[in-house]
């Protein structure tokens, strides 16, 4: 299904995806399920965590993603240092094939929030060791700029902390960050619902990450439905130039021939030439 | 026999056992000495030993030592 008229890809490190929506795949017990919901979703990128191999597991993430020739971006989850980031990292990197990373350094498990200080360390490490490195960060415009200036290949502000569903607590902050950026910007946690997605790409972001808004949704296939229209929504919408916001009303109906109780009747309603009037 | 730790359980292996024959056993598959699976699927797998990396192409010349804490990982559903 089309939903843009014209191609509008997004382009991350030279490889171009026409979904704007990358999906973490956490959250769902069953895998059929999270099958049908990135299906759903559109997505052409998605997001796994490493961690030790079960025997017997059946049918298998890594499996479900090869089938479907949807992209794997191994992240560095779990992890609060940069040292535990950089052999997550390399691990991701030896067992998928892949120089991507989502980089995960959390500050403590309460917030889940980014150790920036952390991240910045790791990602001037793994950009060194040629890993290309998509950044989960916290909303600092600053922040974002210096990863940038470490070599990051995309930078993903969050817009609220993981999993709460509060969506974006600082748009200033996020349109800044997408503003002012030189590499794709990547709006990565906090999304609750399709709107929140569509507002993420109306601030200029180039893509949207999530996972649980989806995946614990009542209706993940719904909900991941909704979410690929809601980012191809909303880049229409940053794109489409948008009316000013204005403080008082402006009517969108002419009031030249407007019928009032005086007027005769030999005139019929809805039967004027357009004047040019007030739109 | 040699006691070495695979993914957190005490594990005893036989002497002239590498890091394929651990790899193979836990994909339960044959895995060619270039480090990919012998059916030309894709393993999704990687293999840590103390916590350094041991790149796939080395795995069958990589002896397994007593002592070791060896990791064997895959992807896993996360955001």
């Amino acid at each position: 299904m089309t939903i843009a008229s014209h191609p509008d890809p997004l382009l991350v490190d030279g490889v171009e995806f026409s979904s704007r929506l990358i999906m973490g795949t956490g959250g769902l017990s069953s895998l059929h399920t999270l099958e049908q919901a990135l299906l759903a979703s559109g997505t052409e990128l998605t997001t796994v965590a490493l961690r030790r191999y079960a025997p017997g597991q059946g049918d298998t993430l890594f499996s479900l993603l090869e089938r479907n020739g949807i992209r794997i971006l191994p992240n560095t989850a779990g992890c609060y240092t940069a040292r535990d980031a950089l052999l997550t990292a390399e691990l991701g990197r030896e067992a998928l094939e892949t120089d991507w990373v989502k980089l995960e350094v959390i500050a403590d498990e309460d917030t889940l929030l980014p150790d920036v200080v952390e991240l910045l360390d790791a990602t001037e490490q793994l950009v060194a060791r040629g890993f290309k490195v998509f950044a989960y960060t916290s909303d600092d415009p600053a922040v974002a700029r210096r990863l940038e200036d470490y070599g990051a290949a995309a930078v993903m502000p969050l817009g609220s902390p993981i999993g709460t569903g509060l969506g974006i607590l600082n748009p200033h902050n996020i349109e800044l960050i997408a503003s002012r950026a030189g590499v794709p910007v990547v709006l990565d946690a906090g999304i609750g619902t399709a709107s929140e997605a569509a507002f993420a790409m109306e601030l200029g972001c180039d893509a949207v990450l999530l996972a649980s808004a989806v995946t614990r949704a009542q209706n993940p296939v719904a909900m991941a439905t909704a979410m690929r229209h809601a980012v191809a929504a909303g880049r229409l919408a940053a794109g489409a130039g948008r009316i000013p916001a204005r403080r008082h009303a402006v009517a969108s109906s002419p009031m030249d021939g407007l019928i009032d109780a005086d007027t005769p009747a030999s005139v019929p309603r809805g039967d004027w030439a357009p004047t040019g009037g007030a739109r | 026999m040699s006691t070495i730790t695979l993914n957190g359980t005490s594990q005893a292996v036989s002497e002239d056992t590498t890091l394929v024959d651990l790899v193979a056993q836990a994909a339960g598959r044959p895995i060619g000495s270039d480090g990919h699976a012998l059916d030309g699927s894709r393993l999704g797998m990687a293999v840590a030993v103390d916590a350094v990396v041991v790149p796939r192409s080395r795995w069958h010349r990589t002896p397994v030592v007593a002592g070791q804490t060896i990791e064997i990982i895959t992807a896993v559903q996360g955001g």
